[in-house]
């Protein structure tokens, strides 16, 4: 089959395309793991927020909470797009 | 003590009760004491593939709300004495367990049995929710297809957070794959993920794979667990899921194309039937 493939330049097959797309939603989802259940809604409104004043995509943001013994850290990242798209908004 | 495993999966339609109905036969079948459990409140399906529909006096639900007790409701396997089946209710809603129901329903059977097998419903809500909280193992089913294994990923975020063994901070639940209706030659063809991909992708222990196999159908038209059809690939595949669940070491099969092609045997090497 492999050398087969690889003798007609064979398109990429279905079942890698899947598990690439799966590698990146597992990370995503793992990476919300074990936070507070408000989590979601706080990063749904605070995209609300955002948008009222930069046009950013739905996944342009990105929230976690990091906890040491003593100290939780809120980290918010959004991506914002270049000057010229900013501006159209 | 019994050890309650939780068979689980998030997606419907994935092999739950058929996986649940023939881990639960073969426990019994090697001797061990089990309860298998319909979670699946409102839309029961056990009693059919169990076979014993016709038997179902009073179920769970009967149970928790002390319409009946769990000797009225439990329904003893006609082809092993070691196996009884709660049923769910066909008519109630999923609100009718309380999470102080089924704890207590499970602690009496924890008394008698040596396993309580849990099928869960899908999805990951309530009654999901409620099947897995008290496991102290869980059998994650997994299609070898995209959304089951991202749902497959869910549940064990809830496994992990939502369980009670996770909120007493006690050892977790033990996690196993269990890949169903896997089709080696569509793996072979590239349009099936493969299970080293899945096994990376969820990255847990795996307990089972079972092909894809026209006895399931046939098995659940009969009533009758496949597990029992021990000439078949899915029979036996779940005959090595049963034997690693209690801790044997057994090598896996079905994994690559029986009949193999020229080409394939020429470039592939021998596989494994
Ligand atoms: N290995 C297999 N090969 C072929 N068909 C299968 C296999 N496993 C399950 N099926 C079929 O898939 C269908 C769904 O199976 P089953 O009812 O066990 O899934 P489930 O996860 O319990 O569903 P639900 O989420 O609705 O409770 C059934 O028709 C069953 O016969
Ligand atoms: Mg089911």
């Amino acid at each position: 089959m492999r050398l087969l493939d690889f003798l007609k330049g064979e398109r990429k097959k279905s079942a890698s395309v899947a598990k690439e797309r799966l590698q990146i939603i597992v990370a995503h989802q793992r990476g919300h793991r074990g936070q507070p259940d408000y989590m979601p809604m706080l990063e749904q409104e605070l995209l609300a927020v955002i948008r009222r004043y930069v046009k950013v995509d739905q996944d342009a943001i990105n929230i976690s909470l990091d906890s040491d013994n003593d100290c939780s850290v809120l980290e918010l990242n959004v991506t914002l797009p270049n000057e010229g798209e900013a501006a159209k908004s | 003590m019994a050890k309650i495993i939780v068979v689980t999966s998030g997606k419907g339609g994935v092999g739950k009760t058929t996986s649940a109905a023939a881990i639960a036969t073969g426990l019994a079948l090697r001797g061990n004491k089990t309860v298998v459990i319909d979670f699946d409140v409102g839309l029961r399906n056990l009693d059919l593939i169990m076979g014993c529909e016709r038997r179902v006096v009073y179920d769970l639900v009967n149970v928790i709300q002390g319409e009946a007790g769990l000797k009225q409701a439990m329904i003893r396997d006609k082809r092993s004495e070691n196996l009884h089946i709660l049923p769910a209710s066909q008519t109630r809603d999923k609100d009718a367990l309380t999470l102080e129901g089924v704890e207590k329903v499970l602690m009496d059977l924890s008394e008698e049995f040596d396993y309580i097998i849990c099928d869960s419903p899908a999805g990951i809500e309530r009654g999901a929710q409620l099947a897995l909280y008290f496991a102290d193992e869980a059998v994650v089913v997994t299609n070898p297809e995209v959304s089951s294994v991202r749902d497959s990923d869910r549940i064990l975020g809830l496994l992990s957070s939502k369980s009670r063994r996770a909120e007493q901070g006690r050892e977790p639940i033990k996690e196993h794959l269990l890949v169903t209706r896997y089709n080696p030659n569509r793996v072979d063809d590239g349009d099936m993920l493969n299970l080293d991909d899945i096994r990376e992708i969820l990255a847990i222990d795996l307990v089972g794979l079972i092909p894809e196999s026209e006895a399931v159908l046939r098995a659940s038209n009969q009533g009758v667990p496949v597990i029992h059809d021990d000439k078949s690939d899915a029979g036996q595949a779940y005959a090595d899921t049963v034997s690693r669940l209690m801790g044997e070491d057994v090598p896996l099969r079905f994994q690559s194309v029986q009949k193999r092609g020229l080409i394939a045997r020429m470039f592939g090497g021998g596989g494994r039937r």
